[in-house]
């Protein structure tokens, strides 16, 4: 007689009501999916009609069409090599630079007083800006796609790196001075695990930023990559290419993100055990 | 008392200390023998805690002279301990000693908290990570125990609890001890002396019996003696 959702919704803290409550939380997140669904249907229709030519916008199922001969023949495989190459040296060169500066910054008074004023007046610079001087200077070849992702991740890695430094507790310093602590051990215990979380989030923020860096570096004059891929299709009115090419790009973006994110809940475990 | 033969782990004389325009030690002489339990009592501000930070060697803005004979620990107000580090790591970092693991077991059962030396610091209660900041404490065998206020943030069950366990954790090892707080009560049930600090300079000194432990109706007379020292007078203010 009894009704398991109200049952589930009066008793909440009891045993039985474990099943329907479990349903009833699934069911709103199935419910989330109900207009992204419709918006595609929506989509697929109004190609079918016409009303949206395949030159402006191509259906959804000509896209994923397109992503299977494009997986199948490797031209895609391709593209995101040279582009995950090129993400990935300038995140290393970018992350080196970022955490060096900003461990210089943090650690010494010194280093702040030197280094933190012309990084903080590049900062306000819009580095996608720096394009043109870019291509003047590295051409036109893989370093200046290289060097704009690694611009644009050293700067949110020194700011929080710098921040997470001189955010570290004195009350613990002055513990683990009283308790004989080495500066090395003060480094190495107090320090940087305190810092940690702060570097997590320009981690995050950076890997955001190499994306975004690349998609505009690839953009300009790419002649291999996804940024290639994309800029071709555009010149044949491709827009199906162009699609793909755009939900690689997103989901890259999010891979890479759910990563730092797998990273951050190993490193801070302490916090929520 | 200050008369023993041994020679003191503590001596300070004349030390001062300023901030800025505020005179918060002035002239201040004090004299810890070995194993001495030592209480310093005094209002906010009167100066206890930057004493202790002073003796710990945190603090060397000083004038006037002393001298710390040993080793030092301390207990801080707030355990301190690293959230990121596992509480048996905690006790022994900094630490030399060969088997660092079975040091902190033997530490940790100390003050009974054997079973948690995997646990993360943030899943203590307030009075398990304030024993686990004393079990750290003492692992280092200190000469000197500072203890600035450990207790004053634990709620009163456990502030009792933990006085017990000072108190057998002082007999068992015999570090001197001082002890700073704003407890009366605290003060008088443990230590040998019992000192009171106003203005940056001790302005008494009371001599509780010697018996342990203590009953509360035999400290009346003088608790109410240390109490007017401080400035709180009972009948005055019913």
């Amino acid at each position: 007689m009894t009704d398991p959702v109200l049952l589930a919704e009066f008793a909440p803290t009891t045993a039985e009501p474990i099943a329907p409550a479990r349903r009833r939380r699934r069911l709103p997140s199935a419910r989330r999916w109900l207009s992204p669904v419709a918006l595609v249907l929506l989509w697929q229709g109004a190609s079918a009609i016409g009303w949206l030519p395949p030159s402006k916008l191509s259906s959804p199922w000509t896209i994923l069409g397109t992503a299977r001969s494009l997986i199948a023949d490797g031209e895609l495989g391709d593209a995101f090599v040279v582009s995950l190459r090129r993400v990935a040296i300038g995140f290393a060169i970018g992350l080196v630079i970022g955490v060096a500066l900003g461990g210089i910054a943090g650690l010494s008074k010194w280093g702040d007083a030197l280094v933190d004023p012309p990084v903080q007046m590049l900062r306000t610079l819009p580095f996608l800006g720096l394009i043109p001087l870019f291509i003047l200077w590295f051409g036109i070849g893989e370093t200046p796609k290289i060097a704009l992702v690694a611009l644009g991740v050293a700067f949110p890695l020194y700011v929080n790196v710098h921040a997470g430094i001189r955010d570290t507790d004195a009350g613990l310093l002055d513990a683990a001075r009283v308790l004989g602590f080495t500066r090395w051990q003060r480094l190495r215990h107090v320090v940087l695990p305190s810092a940690a979380s702060h570097t997590l989030v320009g981690l995050r923020l950076g890997i955001a930023t190499a994306w975004l860096s690349l998609i505009v570096g690839e953009q300009i004059n790419a002649t291999s990559g996804l940024g290639y891929l994309i800029d071709n299709a555009r010149d044949f009115l491709r827009t199906d290419i162009v699609l793909v090419g755009l939900v690689v790009y997103a989901l890259l973006g999010l891979t890479t993100d759910a990563g730092v994110r797998l990273l951050e809940r190993w490193v801070l475990r302490w916090r929520n055990p | 008392m200050t008369t023993t033969a041994k020679v003191a782990i503590v001596e300070v004389r004349g030390l001062g200390r300023t901030f800025g325009t505020r005179q918060v030690l002035a002239g201040l002489d004090l004299t810890v023998a070995p194993g001495e339990f030592v209480a310093l009592l005094g209002r906010s501000g009167s100066g206890k805690s930057t004493l202790l930070r002073v003796l710990a060697g945190l603090d060397r803005d000083v004038t006037g002279r002393y001298a710390v004979r040993g080793t030092v620990s301390v207990a801080f107000q707030q355990p301190r301990l690293l959230p990121w580090r596992r509480v048996w790591r905690n006790v022994v970092l900094g630490l030399r000693t060969d088997d660092p693991r079975a040091t902190a077991e033997r530490a940790l059962a100390e003050v009974r908290l054997a079973d948690r030396a995997d646990s993360w610091p943030n899943t203590l209660s307030g009075g398990e990570a304030q024993r686990v900041s004393l079990a750290r404490a003492l692992v280092r065998a200190p000469d000197l125990l500072l203890l600035d206020e450990p207790f004053a943030s634990l709620d009163a069950l456990t502030r009792l609890a933990m006085h017990r366990l000072v108190g057998q954790l002082w007999q068992a090892h015999r570090p001197a001890v001082l002890l700073v707080t704003h407890d009366v009560d605290e003060a008088l049930g443990l230590a040998d002396r019992v000192l009171v600090l106003e203005n940056g300079r001790i302005v008494a000194e009371h001599v509780p019996p010697p018996t342990r432990p203590r009953a509360a109706a035999d400290l009346v007379g003088l608790r109410a003696h240390v109490l007017s020292d401080l400035g709180v007078n009972d009948r005055a203010n019913p």
